[in-house]
């Protein structure tokens, strides 16, 4: 019985462990560097970095941030934890080199899977949230993506939550062939039943989000935000340039070009994103 | 050797027999084009099926409507935008009872397909499809929906007008759409633009008929940097029928005469004029809530985790 105890309780302890150690540690920039804007080539220690929530300082650049680090900045502190952090495949991958892949992307991000899925409180309102890291494989949408977001919108709407998706996609996942095409079938289909609820969804669009993740849940938002400059649409950019023959404008499906187009509510620049977030939430009714 | 040189040397025997008036020899010809296509279509690759499926002489959707629909009715336009010709939609009498047709429909000739945009919908086609299929809903009517695509059409003007939101719409309404819907894949299944319009009840693939998350061209440019190996790629792609169905994904194959769909047409049709309305008169029986649940499941099962 003793046993039995002190073996839960290793296994709590193993858990809440690994719960607390996802949060408050920026990995993207080691103590010593400084690193310079990627567009104004500004150099920005990493402190300032991380203070600007990864935003220059000098021209307002939005640098890519990790999942965790976007749950970070989105969730009150220590509220979050994640659901089904373990889901992985039980497939075979019989796609050559596919698993060597994912184990470099899981080694280089920290992460199982290109999306991290859980519950949170956003200045003490509770939602489901979900961020998508583009570091792990372009952020692309393989089953277990989809299978993650799925479950995230099934346990939103089986417990009346509200839902936040930030995406970060290069599309679906190429290695996964059908199996990741039909995430999209799966994801919008588990979206239109949290709808049919009267539950509030929000899309938060970062850069980039194309291909089949912009043509599914991206673009099903009741509210769509975009951080400024990011990149969405559905083809890519160089396929649309031979297809048409023209060269396309630099800001082509950009965040600021789909406002004009009518395709983003709005555009929230990182610092005021969570009370934004905020805002829209109380003004749903969600507390 | 592929299918298409079969192909090609079958065309030399027959034009071989067009010039003799031998009857022996047109005979023993007959016979060599009879045990070609027998090799041939018997051993078929995923690269043949990609070439007969993109045949240009394969039947197109219009030639399925004309032959299961006699009576249809097109009816156009997405009324926010315009009407898009690579997708057709419109009602029909199909056994006594109304249905709602939905196509993707690419040409057969090139002026037809200049017409057609060689059957790549704009957004406006995805939104006329939701828009008629909201219709049928209405008036209770059975969906049939058409898939022929190598993909959404990937220009200037469909990303300024939202092409990744008509699809992501599609995928999203046709979810829960309160009335019977098949799909039928009768050639090209391109990405998410033929996804659009294969959320269904019933999933029906013609035996030749591919299905991908992109064409081979593009999933070997994508991941080898190289369009050349599409035939490598889509060998490795799984998008025949039957890699298909052992996935799950489609429901039932229609098998396809010797040599694809265009060398038996009529009979093609009978079959496939069974199998659309069995499952319509099938599902019809199924109640509303259990319908839409089981198309949730349908594709709430596909991968498998823990
Ligand atoms: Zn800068």
């Amino acid at each position: 019985m003793q046993d039995l105890f002190n073996k839960r309780k290793a296994k709590i302890d193993s858990f809440n462990k690994s719960r607390k150690k996802k949060e408050f540690v920026p990995k993207e920039i080691p103590e010593y560097m400084f690193r310079n804007c990627p567009h104004c080539n500004f150099s920005i220690s990493y402190r300032e970095w991380i203070d600007e929530l990864y935003v220059c300082s000098r021209c307002g650049y939005h640098l890519r941030i990790s999942a965790n680090e976007r749950i970070r900045q989105i969730c009150d502190r220590d509220t979050y934890y994640e659901i089904d952090a373990k889901v992985t495949t039980v497939n075979e991958h019989d796609f050559e080199g596919y698993d060597e892949k994912l184990d470099i992307a899981q080694r280089s991000t920290g992460l199982s899977e290109a999306v991290v899925c859980g519950v949170g409180r956003i200045n003490g309102i509770k939602a489901v949230v979900c961020a998508m890291d583009s570091n792990f494989m372009m952020g692309s949408m393989g089953g277990v993506v989809g299978e993650k977001i799925t479950k995230s919108i099934e346990y939103a709407t089986s417990r009346r939550l509200p839902i936040i998706i930030a995406t970060a996609s290069g599309g679906a996942r190429m290695q996964e062939g059908i199996i990741s095409l039909m995430q999209m079938a799966k994801t919008s289909a588990a979206l239109k039943r949290h709808s049919d609820k009267g539950l509030l969804y929000m899309t938060l669009i970062t850069d980039p989000t194309t291909g089949g993740v912009s043509a599914s849940y991206a673009m099903l938002g009741d509210i769509i935000i975009a951080e400024p400059n990011a990149l969405i649409g559905f083809a890519g950019k160089r396929v649309i340039e031979k297809t048409v023959n023209e060269t396309l404008p630099p800001q082509f499906q950009r965040s600021e070009f789909m406002l004009e187009k009518g395709f983003i509510d709005l555009i929230v620049e990182r610092r005021d994103l969570k009370s934004t977030i905020t805002k829209l939430l109380i003004l749903h009714g969600v507390k | 050797m592929d299918y298409k040189d079969y192909e090609n040397l079958i065309n030399k025997l027959l034009e071989q027999k067009s010039k003799t008036n031998d009857e022996k020899e047109k005979e023993a010809i007959d016979n060599e084009v009879k045990r070609m296509m027998m090799f041939a279509g018997e051993n078929l690759t995923a690269w043949d099926r990609v070439y007969i499926a993109r045949h240009k002489d394969r039947p197109k959707a219009y030639d399925y409507i004309k032959k299961l629909f006699p009576d249809f009715i097109e009816l156009h336009g997405d009324r926010y935008f315009g009407d898009d010709n690579a997708i057709v939609t419109g009602l029909a009498t199909f056994h006594d009872m109304p249905v709602t047709i939905i196509a993707q429909a690419k040409g057969k000739t090139t002026e037809e397909n200049i017409i057609r945009n060689f059957g790549m919908a704009n957004p406006e086609g995805y939104r006329k499809a939701i828009r008629i299929a909201k219709q049928a809903e209405k008036f209770n009517r059975p969906i049939i929906t058409f898939v022929d695509t190598s993909g959404a059409y990937p220009g200037k003007g469909a990303e300024e007008r939202g092409q990744a939101e008509a699809i992501a719409e599609c995928l999203f309404e046709f979810s829960t759409l309160k009335t019977v819907v098949i799909c039928v894949v009768i050639g090209e299944g391109g990405s998410g633009g033929a996804l659009a319009l294969s959320i269904g009840d019933k999933i029906i693939m013609l035996e030749n008929a591919i299905y991908s998350i992109l064409s081979p061209e593009g999933f070997a440019s994508i991941l080898w940097k190289d369009e050349t190996r599409a035939k490598e790629a889509s060998e490795r792609m799984k998008l025949t029928s039957f890699d298909l169905k052992n996935l799950g994904i489609v429901d039932e194959i229609i098998k396809e005469p010797l040599g694809g769909a265009q060398y038996d047409f009529e009979d093609l049709i009978k079959r496939l004029d069974r199998s659309i309305y069995n499952s319509i008169s099938e599902l019809e029986k199924v109640r509303m809530n259990t319908l839409i649940n089981r198309r949730y499941e349908k594709y709430r099962k596909i991968g498998a985790y823990e």
